[in-house]
């Protein structure tokens, strides 16, 4: 602010002509987020735009609901399983939410170990990490089937609303590709940090650049997000 | 008077890169110091998450129904999800720059709620009035 402020017209530095001149003017020291890098704010900027897509698929989701004169299907007993003789309403649902919790809370742990340039320890839990979420994946495959099996569709189902299906599938479809996603990418980059690229400057194939743990941070902002989402979910389509 | 502009003009600027420089630095050390927090943090929290998971799943288990359902859902739902974004994503910790951009817009989102709790009362309506079945 301050700086800005002292600048006066005449004492703006010469700039390169043409399209040089636009770049340049458009990356000269207009930094928003000051001790951030680029690469967290690219993240959390895509987390903010899947936030909306989200919004809007449980905002569909409400107004298919809210808008329906037939009664919606019941959660709680839809996806209630029989174990051991003993009818236990949204259990699967429940599981695979302590599942998800405890998946953020080894990546929390990850970023803490990169961070202290803990190689071994932070490819660990990175792959811990990636396991309960595929473990999550798992559970969520087994429970589509288990609908599917009972004959809910997109635009039929034998409990109620012809809408649960349509919103059942979309949103956790949705978020179980993102978990899919993520599993993919925590994968790619345990194997990273187990190699030891970032303790060794080691250039990406891609991106020919030198990474640093800081890339753990960012794939941690990822996959808090999913648990994030998945706290909505759970609250909106599965209790209310 | 233009000289005194100028001089002032020429220190300034390198009077502030100083001062820039040693927010810069003292900002990097607190930043790589300041996402290394005690291991113990992210357990309390990772506890807390499953309580709060915990009493979420229990409203449901013992079917509570009503204004009460739904005001502990979004009480259990608002603390977990602030826990996340706040210790595990490490919004506590960030300029408050970047917490704003982040965290406002999505409640500008609830604008959106409400025009759509509007429009499907009113389609409900209309399919009640004219759609409903006469048996």
């Amino acid at each position: 602010m301050a700086e800005t402020a002292l600048t006066t017209p005449g004492q703006s530095p010469a700039r390169a002509a043409g399209l040089k001149g636009v770049a340049a003017d458009w990356s000269s020291d207009q930094r928003a987020f000051k001790n951030v890098s680029w690469g967290k704010a690219m993240m959390w900027i895509f987390l903010l735009s899947d936030t909306f897509i989200f919004s809007c698929f449980l905002l569909s989701y409400m107004t298919a609901r809210m808008s329906t004169t037939v009664p919606w299907p019941n959660p709680s007993e839809v996806f209630a399983l029989e174990i051991a003789g003993h009818h236990i309403p949204l259990i699967l649902i429940a599981i695979m939410t302590f599942i998800l919790i405890s998946s953020s809370g080894t990546m929390a742990m990850a970023v803490n170990f990169g961070y202290r340039r803990d190689r071994v320890k932070t490819a660990v839990l990175m792959l811990v990490t990636a396991a309960l979420g595929a473990t999550f994946v798992g559970m969520q495959a087994f429970e589509w089937t288990k609908l599917i099996m009972e004959g809910v569709r997109p635009w039929e189902n034998p409990w109620g609303a012809a809408q649960f299906g349509s919103s059942f599938f979309m949103i956790t479809g949705f978020h179980g590709t993102h978990v899919t996603f993520g599993v993919i990418f925590l994968i790619a980059i345990a194997r990273k940090v187990w190699r030891g690229d970032f303790d060794h400057g080691r250039r990406g194939f891609f991106t020919s650049r030198r990474g640093n743990y800081e890339i753990v941070e960012i794939m941690g902002l990822y996959w808090h997000f999913v648990d994030l989402v998945w706290v909505f979910i759970f609250a909106f389509f599965y209790l209310w | 008077m233009t000289n005194v502009a100028v001089d002032l003009g020429t220190q300034q600027p390198s009077l502030h890169t100083h001062m820039h420089e040693a927010v810069a630095v003292a900002a990097g050390a607190a930043h790589a110091e300041g996402q290394q927090h005690p291991i113990k943090l992210y357990l309390v929290v990772w506890g807390w998450l499953f309580v709060l998971s915990a009493c979420s799943y229990l409203v449901d288990y013992f079917g509570l129904q009503g204004y009460l359902r739904w005001s502990l859902i979004l009480l259990f739902m608002m603390l977990k999800a602030g826990l996340i974004v706040a210790v595990f994503m490490h919004m506590a910790w960030e300029r408050l720059a970047l917490a704003y951009a982040i965290l406002l817009p999505p409640v500008l989102v609830l604008v959106f709620v409400a025009i759509m709790v509007f429009e499907s009362e009113y389609t409900h309506l209309i399919r009640v009035l004219f759609f409903a079945s006469p048996t």
